[in-house]
């Protein structure tokens, strides 16, 4: 699976404003809703369920990385954002280090394999290095959408 | 992430080992590799929880440990490592340790996907 199978361009976001775990991730849910991907009706039980999933351990996976995710029966596909925190967020992620980059996902509840397969690309394409500073010192969205459209077509040089 | 040297004898494969493994205490405590098959029994196959779970155990062992699914090789102490198997629900990995603690490690992760990661809780996860 591709970022570009599951990324919603119009959602990325270079600069979140959120200083908290629940406000970058409602930031996000708010930027899928602003880019029509999902209705505006769902967005509090969707940023409740996926605050749920944190509470069971965090998805800050180290390496200033997070994967806020959630199923919900709202979407009939995964749909996903990107989101950069120049500063750093606490996510009480598992190596303890503040979060600067966030793919959330929300998917169907009954396609685990597409969810497994996003997780795989994305945690594939982090082991490189240089693909994460870059991402992290994107100056905008267009910048991260770029970033993983080269991914996507062959890894990033760097 | 690589940085562990490897210390398995040249030749001698994994599967080859496991057979051994059971009689040769001597040959873990000396670096040699053992290994086991374990299945992925969790629906939702090993999703990010289950991959916490893997690298946390992992983790308080001092031998080298690795899964691997058909020809992919993941660190074992390394989340994102995992997680980049993409094991789905049925996946028969290899769990290869190398080190004094192999067969404990070995005996402990097994345990783990044995228990299904002890989760407990239904298909509501994610």
């Amino acid at each position: 699976m591709k970022f570009s199978d599951f990324v919603a361009n119009d959602a990325i976001r270079s600069h979140v404003q959120a200083d908290s775990k629940e406000g970058v991730i409602r930031e996000m849910v708010q930027a899928l809703v602003d880019a029509g991907k999902i209705a505006s009706g769902d967005q509090e039980s969707i940023v409740k369920a996926i605050m749920k999933r944190e509470d069971l351990g965090s998805t800050g996976i180290g390496r200033g990385v997070a994967v806020p995710h959630t199923k919900h029966p709202s979407v009939s596909r995964l749909v996903g954002t990107v989101a950069v925190s120049p500063v750093g967020i606490d996510f009480e992620s598992l190596d303890g280090d503040p979060v600067q980059l966030f793919f959330l996902l929300v998917s169907p509840p009954d396609r685990p394999g597409d969810h497994l397969r996003a997780l795989e690309n994305i945690s594939r394409q982090l082991r490189d290095e240089s693909f994460c500073k870059l991402l992290k010192a994107a100056k905008g969205p267009v910048e991260i959408q770029h970033l993983l459209e080269e991914a996507d077509s062959q890894g990033v040089v760097s | 992430m690589f940085t562990e040297s490897r210390n398995m004898t040249k030749g001698q494969t994994a599967k080859s080992q496991t057979a051994k493994s059971q009689a040769d205490e001597g040959m873990a405590a000396a670096g040699a590799t053992l290994a086991r098959e374990v299945v992925v029994l969790n629906s939702q196959g090993l999703h990010a929880r289950p991959a916490d779970a893997v690298a946390r155990e992992a983790r308080k062992w001092q031998s080298r440990i690795e899964l691997v699914a058909d020809s992919q090789r993941a660190d074992g102490k390394s989340i994102l490592e995992l997680l980049t198997l993409a094991a789905e629900s049925g996946t028969r990995l290899v769990v290869e340790a190398t080190g004094p603690d192999a067969r404990e490690a070995l005996e402990a992760i097994g345990g783990l996907f044995a228990r299904n990661f002890d989760e407990h809780m239904t298909e509501r996860d994610s």
